[in-house]
């Protein structure tokens, strides 16, 4: 009878026996256990170990000579160093980014004369690294012995002799926030331009004036914008100042260079630096995660986001089983 | 209506590049009345509000408010253009409310309804308060001073908007679309404060497609396309029996 099978004992024969159906009850009362994730481990493992590594050489390898590094972490010199390069960073950065606003409008403004002129120095800043800008400041005397201020063409009212105005210090100061302004100009623009339209057309309707509308409605709502690329801006500039060694002004690297200059412990001394840069920077990210915070009112994501502590304890190890999140 | 009207507009014209987006409208919108804008998109309705507080600049004609022309300033067969100070001024007392709310984000509701009266009608902080928490029980709203507006509804953004606008104390008041942007069950909040506020006798020139609205609310509805005035005159007039046959064919297929 193999030829004339049924239809049934065809089906029955293709398809495999359906799997024994738990019941409902099984179901309900049963633990949901979470998929095993060997390979993070393993990845985990492997990066310990070499980070342990890195460690024991900080620590094992003689020449790192951290005792001196302690010595030299507080030493006077490297503490005005310090000084300097959080005073200029902060100066810098203050009338930097009022450049920048000044740059920002005109570039958004109706005016093409003020457009152009704010394009193009964008563009000439831009273009040149610093450093030569910090040295072409410095040796502006040999360009122009002396700055006058009067009537183009016509006569000067006021004129004093460059070699002793142009100190390094103020070189690096002129040459630094010149460059802030360039950049910052960029990022406020972007900031501006995020703000829709409605809003300064509501607040014209009410009657309020340009001024008031910039600073009450437009610049508070382009802030969320405009703050994690300053903190970026910010941080390499905290950096970047460290540039004006080459012009003999004693910031925090140049400081420790005139010591280990004479002494020969260089890497000791590039160590005390380092370290200092990354305690400031460090500050200043905290910073910025307050600054963001409070920038961040009326957001959808304003109160909701995580805390402070909830950041940091989701990107250490061994605690977060969170969602890693980032200071941004 | 003997008096002259609170509104005219004569000889309106207004494009944007080559394309004629008003071309000679002229508008009579009497104290206390309220007259509906009707017409196909691009119709130029929203234009012509904008230009009612100069948010947008004119080619030609006029508005006049109170008898006072916005936002030029007639001197020997010219119109110049007023200063942007002198132009916020005119703004102060017409009020505007838009089809996106237009809120403030980072400002609570009772900071968005203060800044206008403190900054520019230079009020006492604490009268400018007291006056902003009568707006908002009058929108139906009270209580909700500290919120902000992400935190609230589309429909209850728009009645802070109006409330917003209210506390300037302006003698006109533009609505564009201002139920347009709202799901359909919040609209009829909106339509109601706007109601109330027409009872009040507040002069009002809204543009919208809620036709119930024109014809229970309106003193006069004016249908536009192509940047003209086609028909005008009292809701059952125009809403019933429209006698220009592009009015007949939007009726037709808004109704």
């Amino acid at each position: 009878m193999t030829t004339s099978r049924t239809f049934d004992d065809v089906a029955g024969a293709a398809l495999p026996a359906p799997p024994e159906r738990e019941s409902d009850a099984n179901l309900l009362a049963a633990k949901v256990v979470p998929r095993r994730r060997p390979g993070q481990w393993a990845a985990a493992a492997v990066v310990l170990v070499l980070v342990a590594m890195v460690v024991n050489t900080l620590i094992t390898n003689p020449r790192f000579q951290w005792d001196v590094v302690a010595a030299y972490f507080t030493e006077a010199s490297i503490l005005r160093g310090l000084l300097l390069t959080v005073w200029l960073t902060a100066a810098v950065m203050a009338c930097g980014y009022l450049l920048g606003i000044v740059l920002a409008v005109m570039r958004l403004s109706s005016n093409p004369v003020l457009r152009m002129i704010s394009f193009g120095y964008v563009w000439l800043i831009r273009s040149v690294p610093p450093l030569v800008q910090l040295l072409f400041w410095y040796e502006l005397a040999s360009l122009y012995p002396q700055l006058s201020l009067g009537i183009p063409f016509g006569p000067s009212f006021v004129t004093v002799p460059t070699a002793h105005l142009f100190t390094g210090l103020l070189a690096a100061f002129v040459g630094l926030m010149l460059d802030v302004g360039a950049f910052s100009a960029e990022i406020i623009r972007g900031g501006l331009l995020a703000v829709e339209k409605g809003q300064t057309e509501a607040a014209q309707s009410l009657g309020l004036s340009g001024r008031r509308i910039f600073r009450r409605i437009v610049l508070p709502q382009a802030m969320p914008a405009i703050i994690p690329a300053s903190g970026n801006l910010l941080i390499g500039m905290l950096k970047a100042t460290a540039i004006v060694s080459v012009i003999a002004v004693q910031d925090l690297l140049y400081s420790a260079q005139l010591i280990y200059n004479q002494n020969f412990l260089i890497i000791p001394l590039l160590l005390v630096a380092t370290i200092w840069y990354i305690v400031l920077t460090t500050l200043l990210s905290i910073g910025q995660y307050f600054v963001e915070r409070h920038y961040a009112r009326g957001s959808a994501r304003g109160g909701g986001g995580p805390g402070f502590w909830q950041i940091i304890r989701g990107n250490l190890p061994l605690f977060g089983r969170t969602t890693p999140a980032g200071l941004s | 209506m003997t008096a002259a009207p609170l509104l005219r507009i004569r000889g309106l014209r207004k494009s944007f590049g080559s394309n004629v987006v008003l071309d000679g409208v002229d508008l009579d919108v009497a104290e206390s009345a309220v007259t509906v804008l009707l017409g196909p998109s691009g119709s130029g309705k929203s234009t012509l509000l904008r230009c009612i507080n100069h948010l947008e600049k004119l080619d030609a004609g006029f508005v006049e408010v109170g008898g006072e022309i916005i936002g030029y300033r007639y001197d020997r067969h010219r119109l110049h253009e007023l200063s942007p100070s002198a132009a916020t001024r005119q703004r102060a007392r017409i009020g505007m409310v838009f089809q996106q709310f237009n809120l403030f984000p980072h400002m609570t509701v009772l900071e968005n309804i203060v800044e206008a009266p403190i900054a520019v009608a230079r009020k006492p902080r604490n009268e400018a308060v007291a006056q902003a928490r009568e707006l908002l029980d009058q929108v139906g709203l009270a209580g909700r001073e500290d919120s902000y507006p992400r935190q609230m509804s589309g429909g209850q953004q728009q009645r802070v908007a109006i409330a917003r606008a209210l506390a300037m104390e302006p003698r006109l008041m533009l609505f564009d679309e201002p139920t347009s942007a709202l799901d359909p069950e919040l609209v009829g909040d909106v339509l109601a404060v706007m109601k109330d506020l027409a009872v009040s006798g507040m002069t009002m020139v809204v543009v919208t497609h809620e036709i119930g609205f024109a014809r229970e609310v309106a003193d006069s509805v004016v249908f536009l396309d192509g940047g003209r005035i086609l028909e005008s005159g009292p809701p059952d007039e125009v809403l019933a029996h429209p006698r220009n046959d592009r009015a007949r064919a939007f009726l037709t297929a808004v109704l």
